[in-house]
């Protein structure tokens, strides 16, 4: 498939010079499309991603959208068997292109998953900077600069400042989800990139989780999968609608703004989805 | 120990307790419940009819020499004298050595085999590897007398002793005449003894490492080698622990293979692994023929006894931690 190189000038190369902070976190989807194996998860998916916004994924089960998210930051291809062709435009640099080291890719894409993860054999703030370290990061005040900063952002300082050194595995399941996104944060992507992130918690612990993603949406690009379509409705601005073809296959049926696309869909699978008439 | 059992165990502490089924009022599960009954119940009663018989026979032995029967080096069956330090201390260096060797190699093995190695290749040299564990010990006894021991006299132990015999405080460890049938060699054959045991383990304690962990990790922007050191290996750590000290009770334990390389003499302690010893079950496997008077016959068994003991409490211990590695995967999963 065509995974044509662009200009080159630009590329996210393995140095990863292109990071600037000028990038706003835009993001570019042209004709992506996903395997596993033989199988084609996800055909012809191309869609432009407001930066600065949440836009959120929603389909039924086995769709293609955790598939489509994790393309993004070529987490996809870390699967056995798994690859994707396409282009991924991050602030204009094909994160697909030869020369892209998706290592250094997913520095720039932070990524939370369904189910809490933090690692447990390290403390709340070892989970924290634990990217930063991998980066080579050594300077300790920096660390502990970050390590605040990136509590703070994901409203979780107030609940763990005085247990930083306890860990990460005794916090609560919605603590260890935020303490997830700090640990995403503290990498100063310009994309946060969350899978189905509520899917394990209970109501409260959602509630919080989506507050703090109307939070996080000023300052990140933020591209949500989410089977919940009150979720999608409550916090994001965008939502694009993936629906299987006839070849099982995960393709983009509608995107629009939240409001226009929950209120009257173009679609009249759209239109047959949210009204719950399938799925 | 072997792994069946092992893994019966942990399949059996995963399903908790057994349901309460001998209610019925069927007479043929009434019957059926006394028969598995009494064959657990009958398990156990000559578990413990072996201990007791052990710490009869070994009573007047531990009467008489007490404490010092653990503190001595004296074996002198003319005089009467029993001491069992250095089968003791020849037990633990065996051992030690064994696991020095065998860790990095089976834990290595594992890791390629569950991170790096394509699906067809991965159960074939896991069962080449397992299929060290049923070869009779006897056969690598001759193969550590007419092989190795040769080649560690000939070649091996003269290499180290020119080598790392030079350092100040590490030569002490490969001082004295290269003999070939001494502690190091039976340390070796005892390495490739417990190896298949600790890989087979540390093969499933690093599978059972859930993948959600990896990708946390990957998705901060590790490489594969950073994932396996930053988030599988600290996972896996307690595992990985037990794994190895079950297979260092297996070493404590191994008696024929050891017993025909190691030399079995000398009742001195020393500091170089070339030194001729004895651990304490080939000291019973080469005493208890001789031991034709009370005392003597009561000192072999207090070794074994001993070695019985020590062996329950390693062995327990390494199952609290692979136990514990593997209830990991179920409450943070």
């Amino acid at each position: 498939m065509s995974n044509n190189n662009n200009d080159g000038a630009s590329a996210v190369t393995s140095a990863g010079t292109v990071h600037s902070e000028a990038g706003h976190g835009s993001l570019v989807v042209e004709d992506l499309q996903a395997w596993y194996g033989r199988f084609r998860a996800v055909a012809n998916l191309s869609l432009t991603i407001t930066p600065r916004a949440v836009t959120a994924i929603i389909g039924p089960s086995g769709c293609g959208k955790s598939t489509f998210l994790r393309c993004i930051n070529r987490m996809h291809e870390v699967a056995r068997g798994a690859r994707a062709a396409g282009k991924v435009l991050l602030d204009g640099d094909d994160v697909y292109a030869p020369d892209a080291d998706p290592v250094q890719v997913r520095r720039h894409i932070g990524m939370v998953f369904q189910k809490p993860n933090p690692f447990p054999m390290m403390s709340v703030y070892d989970n924290v900077v634990a990217g930063l370290k991998l980066a080579g990061v050594k300077n300790r005040a920096m660390l502990d600069e970050v390590a605040e900063r990136s509590l703070r952002r994901a409203a979780l300082w107030d609940e763990v400042n005085d247990k930083l050194n306890n860990s990460g595995a005794a916090l609560s399941g919605g603590q260890q989800q935020r303490l997830c996104i700090a640990r995403a944060l503290a990498m100063e992507p310009q994309v946060l990139l969350m899978d189905e992130p509520c899917s394990a918690l209970d109501p409260v612990a959602t509630s919080k989780i989506e507050d703090l993603i109307r939070e996080l949406r000023q300052n990140y690009t933020i591209v949500i999968v989410t089977h919940n379509m009150q979720q999608a409705a409550r916090v994001s601005d965008h939502t694009a609608f993936l629906l299987l073809d006839e070849d099982r296959a995960g393709r983009l049926v509608e995107y629009g703004p939240t409001s226009q696309l929950f209120t009257n869909p173009q679609d009249r699978r759209t239109e047959d989805y949210i009204t719950g008439r399938f799925g | 120990m072997d792994l069946a059992s092992s893994e019966a165990t942990r399949v059996a502490q995963r399903q908790g307790p057994t349901p309460v089924i001998g209610g019925g009022t069927n007479v043929g599960d009434r019957i059926f419940h006394l028969a598995v009954l009494s064959a657990a119940q009958s398990v156990l009663v000559l578990l413990a009819a072996l201990v007791v018989l052990l710490f009869i026979d070994a009573k007047e032995a531990l009467g008489r020499f007490g404490l010092s029967f653990l503190t001595t080096t004296d074996w002198d069956p003319v005089f009467e004298k029993f001491g069992t330090a250095h089968f003791v201390f020849g037990t633990l260096v065996t051992s030690l050595v064994a696991l020095v060797l065998a860790a990095p190699l089976a834990i290595g093995t594992a890791l390629f085999l569950a991170e790096y190695a394509p699906r067809w290749l991965r159960e074939p040299v896991a069962f080449v590897i397992e299929l060290l564990a049923v070869i009779p010990s006897i056969i690598f006894g001759l193969w550590g007398f007419f092989v190795l021991a040769p080649i560690m006299r000939g070649y091996v132990e003269p290499f180290l002793k020119a080598t790392v015999g030079q350092v100040p405080v590490l030569g002490e460890l490969f001082s004295g005449p290269a003999i070939g049938k001494d502690l190091l060699t039976a340390g070796v054959v005892l390495a490739i003894m417990i190896l298949p045991t600790v890989m087979a383990i540390a093969r499933e304690v690093v599978r059972s490492v859930p993948d959600t962990q990896r990708e946390g990790m990957i998705g901060l922007g590790a490489t594969k080698w950073e994932t396996i050191t930053g988030a599988v290996l600290p996972y896996a750590r307690s595992g990985l622990v037990g794994a190895v000290m079950l297979g260092f009770a297996r070493a404590f334990g191994e008696t024929m293979a050891v017993t025909m390389v190691i030399g079995n003499s000398s009742n001195v302690i020393s500091a170089s692994l070339l030194t001729p010893g004895y651990t304490m079950a080939s000291a019973i496997a080469n005493q208890f023929t001789e031991a034709d008077k009370e005392i003597y016959f009561s000192a072999v068994v207090a070794v074994a006894l001993v070695l019985l003991l020590v062996s329950v409490i390693i062995n327990g211990l390494a199952r609290l931690l692979v136990w514990r590695g593997a209830g990991n995967v179920a409450t943070r999963r």
